[in-house]
């Protein structure tokens, strides 16, 4: 049976169909987690989208984090279920706690929307498990707050554990240690600034996203 | 004395003696101040288009595919696979001017609204922008702010902005342009319209609370001129809500979905009074509208603040009794205020159904108007037109090149990427954008838009403009900027399919501007009938004037295309090494053409001289040979030659590509200077060059081979031994165009 991702729909996601679209793509089966739910519905894996959720009030992140589902999603990552925040989905995750370090204002102050290239610094997570390590992958990113930020402590210990999955091969938003994407202690949860969805398709420019999609999948799929 | 007692309030609120007239011999009666409130935003220059549309009518409107032309929110086409696309286009001009963000921010909500109105989800925004020169500090930061407000609303919105124009002119230091088109996608049976019918049916308020934000905002800010004090008109300017916007979207489209909606209309211009009046008069019924139901974001507003403010995010939709409890649970759910505040009322005996203004249902009539007067009985104006008195001498000017030495320094100053703008804005959202800011034209895919099944086809859209071209001649400028846009198209290997217009124009009470306007018209209604297409859509902005100086004439241009198979990427702006460059659509041959009109001459301030005519036949042979060479992948790069031309097109391929060019042939600096039409400049590997050449010239299309891409150096030569025009290292080429916009506005701005 095809994996089953769960993909969190806020007020103001935007990119949740695209994420559905592209694991639809590889063969999986995607739905839509309704913020308000506190449930994920039994699914395989959950994908926290890109967007704007609740209209990014407060700061990114800071309201979503009180939506029922996200409840839902905790318990889904504590015990071991594959959790991906994309880019807005990052910034819930780091509020959530479920991720260390917070996202601050690119080092330009503008929005950024370009597209940039990843090292793969580790595969030993839900996200890169597929994907080849040192390969640079291209995929776009779409943000203001992408800023990777954390205490001296905190980037000791991700460097230390091998946390960091993905890094800018040319910095664009001022992020610490170039960390364009983390895992959790776990390797359960990542976060990451670029959309791999976005990198789909070699008609849209791209498809370096597919191995790391493909990895999501992989965990997915896997018996529990 | 106080002003209150100098000015009669008519006056006030922008309507003329005259028209109060009409209004009294409408009513039977003197309108009250509501009532005049009402007539004075919809008689307005933005909502009537009273200066503009015994004009307009000369446009073709009507052709294949065409599902809705001009007079709704938006024109729809069908594009096959049923579906249909949503386009318009708008100005928001005058707010951008006076609060950049706000103004631009809610340009893209207004335009949007007119999208989803029909039933459509906006897939891509368009931005055509139009600001003073970059020397100038306050239009940097108008710049600034108009691209953050696009940035920050479109971007949270969640829809794309695919593409446009950034153009920085003298003319536009008192008076940017912000123009904005809006594209969307829909299933052909979800197709509504903005229609009240069925006696009894509800009016539902959906969206935000109401204020005193963007009252008379149509009528004084869009509709009159800029001088001392501008700043003033600041509270007429809306503040947007790209959140509340959001959820409205989705909330919207899940009522249409749900078969909940029997007509539905957005709030923009003149507010509630155009929302109520026109879903009424359109579904040839009255309406009973309670303004005490109104939610308000403030205490003590008067009925005709309510009924006249331009408050955002707000849209009135038509439902049945019987439905209403289901539009409530969906609304709730995304957290969408939705509030009964009209019913639907039979026609009197004469079939003129009333616009009743209620303090509650069943209690005081604040106003009573007959609905279609606001709008169908607004006044037609057949203002005074008349050609400048100097144009004859204008035109038989000579506009020659400039000397050997400037060649290459005229050439580089033109380069301007516009990367700085277009990285602001999210472009890719929705796994559609093919082609996006930077190309000759964006192309999409084109995907159901409820199955999200990929049909392999394309949608392509381009906006154009040229006000140089225009002020030298509006009817053949605006005829040839058409031309540029189906050029476009064809280079990314669309064909077009329908035409939208945004005519910016000065002050419509200047005889002079009302001529360009007038040329402008029929220039386009020209090339539209060479092109077989179909103007489904418009908006005209006038008064675009500063302290008594007109902007030059703006026509820009908007056109749907089609790409029948996607395929691969279009070619792009990009050269490769080694492969040949030729010249499509002219072999040079020809004496040194003018440069009326050009980037080149507008820079040493000359305005004068004729453009070449246009022609359609001519024009249509060079896009047809172009589009299909795009469709076979036999491009590997494609630039069309329209602002600086050859020069411009070929200095732009190899400053993006990075890769340099070595041409030769190009007899003289008008040649690779002046801004002809119908031309293109491909990159095709070095063998295919001699059997393009040979297939062009079969077509019918003169086509020259200039040269090679490839090395470090940009070199143009006239191929006579003389020393070449300009010969400069490609770095430097991809560094003054890379540069010239994040280095000028990294300069500072100020407000004043």
């Amino acid at each position: 049976m095809a994996p089953r991702v769960g993909v969190v729909q806020f007020p103001g996601s935007n990119c949740e169909l695209d994420v559905v679209e592209a694991v639809r793509l590889l063969g999986g089966d995607a739905e839509i987690l309704w913020h308000g739910d506190a449930t994920v519905a039994g699914v395989d894996a959950v994908v926290v989208p890109g967007g704007f959720a609740h209209g990014d009030y407060l700061r990114p992140g800071a309201i979503a984090r009180f939506s029922a589902v996200m409840g839902a999603v905790s318990e889904f990552a504590a015990a071991g279920g594959a959790v991906v925040g994309i880019c807005n989905g990052f910034q819930v995750l780091t509020e959530a706690g479920l991720l260390p370090g917070a996202l601050q204002k690119n080092r330009g102050l503008k929005f950024l929307c370009t597209t940039v290239e990843l090292r793969v610094e580790s595969v030993e997570s839900v996200l890169t498990s597929e994907a080849v390590h040192g390969a640079v992958l291209r995929v776009p990113i779409n943000h203001f707050e992408g800023n990777y930020t954390c205490s001296p402590e905190t980037l000791a210990e991700l460097q230390d554990q091998d946390q960091v999955v993905l890094r800018y091969v040319q910095n664009p938003n001022g992020s610490v240690d170039d960390i364009a994407g983390i895992t959790n202690a776990g390797r359960n949860v990542v976060g990451l600034m670029p959309h791999p969805e976005r990198a789909s398709s070699a008609l849209l420019g791209s498809e370096d996203g597919l191995p790391l999609l493909r990895s999501l999948l992989a965990t997915a799929g896997a018996p529990a | 004395m106080t002003d209150a007692e100098a000015t009669p309030i008519h006056r006030a609120l922008g309507l003329t003696d005259a028209e109060l007239g009409d209004i009294t011999s409408i009513l039977g009666r003197e309108p009250n101040r509501l009532e005049l409130s009402m007539y004075s935003v919809m008689w307005s220059e933005h909502c009537s288009y009273k200066s503009s549309r015994i004009h307009l009518k000369r446009l073709p409107t009507t052709g294949e595919g065409v599902l809705v032309g001009p007079g709704e929110n938006a024109g729809v086409m069908d594009v096959g696979d049923g579906i249909a696309a949503a386009i318009r286009i708008e100005s928001h001009n005058h707010p951008s001017f006076i609060e950049p963000y706000q103004g631009a921010a809610t340009g893209a909500g207004g335009i949007l609204r007119d999208i989803f109105t029909m039933g459509a989800r906006p897939i891509a925004l368009m931005d055509p922008l139009r600001f003073g020169p970059l020397e100038d500090a306050r239009s940097r930061w108008v710049a600034e702010g108009v691209v953050s407000g696009i940035s920050g609303y479109g971007n949270s919105v969640g829809v794309p902005t695919v593409g446009g124009e950034v153009v920085f002119d003298e003319c536009y230091k008192g008076n940017p342009l912000v123009n904005v088109l809006c594209l969307g996608i829909l299933p052909v049976d979800r197709l509504v319209l903005a229609k009240a019918t069925g006696a009894g049916n509800l009016a539902v308020l959906l969206g935000s609370s109401t204020g005193r934000d963007g009252i008379g905002g149509v009528s004084v800010l869009a509709s009159a001129g800029f001088d001392e004090g501008s700043e003033d008109k600041r509270p007429a300017v809306q503040v947007g809500d790209p959140f509340e916007e959001k959820r409205l979207i989705e909330a919207c489209l899940a009522l249409l979905d749900a078969g909940l909606v029997v007509g539905i209309q957005d709030l923009g211009g003149a507010g509630l009074t155009c929302a109520a009046s026109e879903t009424a008069a359109n579904g040839k019924m009255g309406m009973d509208f309670d303004v005490a139901a109104v939610p308000r974001r403030e205490d003590g507003m008067e009925p005709f603040e309510v009924m006249t403010s331009e408050s955002q995010e707000r849209m009135l939709a038509i439902v049945t009794p019987d439905g209403l409890r289901e539009v409530m649970r969906l609304c709730e759910r995304w957290e969408v205020q939705a509030t009964v505040v009209g019913r639907v009322t039979e026609p009197d005996a004469g079939g003129v159904g009333w616009l009743r203004i209620v303090d509650g249902f069943g209690g005081e009539v604040l106003a009573e108007v007959p609905a279609s007067s606001l709008h169908d009985a607004a006044p037609l104006y057949d203002r005074p037109m008349a050609e400048p008195v100097d144009l004859a001498g204008r035109r038989a000017e000579v506009v020659g090149a400039p000397a050997d030495a400037d060649i290459a320094e005229t050439l580089l100053g033109l380069l301007c990427d516009t990367t700085w703008v277009s990285s602001q804005y999210d472009h890719q959202l929705f796994l559609n954008t093919v082609e996006g800011p930077g190309g000759d034209a964006a192309v999409l895919r084109l995907k159901h838009p409820v199955t999200g099944v990929d049909t392999g086809r394309g949608l392509a859209i381009t906006t154009d403009g040229n006000h140089r071209w225009c002020a030298v001649d509006p009817r053949v400028g605006t005829a040839l900027t058409l031309a540029e846009s189906v050029l476009n198209l064809a280079c990314v290997g669309a064909r077009p399919i329908a035409v939208v217009n945004c005519l910016n124009f000065g002050n419509p009470e200047h005889p002079e501007v009302m001529w360009q306007l007038s040329e402008a018209v029929d220039g386009l209604s020209e090339a539209c009938r060479a092109f077989g297409l179909p103007v489904i859509g418009g908006n005209v902005s006038l008064y675009n004037e500063s302290r008594g100086t007109d902007i030059d004439p703006t026509p820009v241009i908007g056109v749907l295309g089609v790409v029948d198979q996607l395929l691969r990427r279009p070619p792009g702006v990009a050269l490769v090494e080694g492969d040949a460059l030729v010249l499509i659509g002219d072999d040079l041959r020809g004496p040194a053409p003018s440069l009326a009109g050009s980037a080149v001459a507008w820079a040493v301030g000359n305005k004068g001289g004729s453009l070449v005519p246009f022609d359609g036949p001519a024009h249509t042979a060079v896009a047809d040979l172009v589009r299909s060479l795009a469709i076979e992948g036999a491009l590997r790069g494609v630039h069309d030659c329209s602002s600086g031309g050859l020069g411009l097109a070929l200095a732009e391929l190899s400053a993006q590509s990075g890769i340099g060019a070595r041409v030769s042939g190009v007899p003289t600096a008008a040649h690779l200077l002046a801004e002809l039409p119908s031309r293109v400049v491909a990159c095709v590997p070095a063998d295919a060059a001699d059997g393009l050449v040979a297939r062009a010239t079969a077509a019918g299309v003169a086509a020259l081979r200039l040269g090679t891409a490839g090395g470090d150096r940009f070199v143009v030569e006239r191929g006579d031994g003389t020393a070449p025009m300009v010969d400069r290292p490609v770095a430097e080429v991809s560094a003054r165009w890379r540069d010239r916009l994040p280095d000028a506005l990294g300069a500072g701005t100020s407000q004043n």
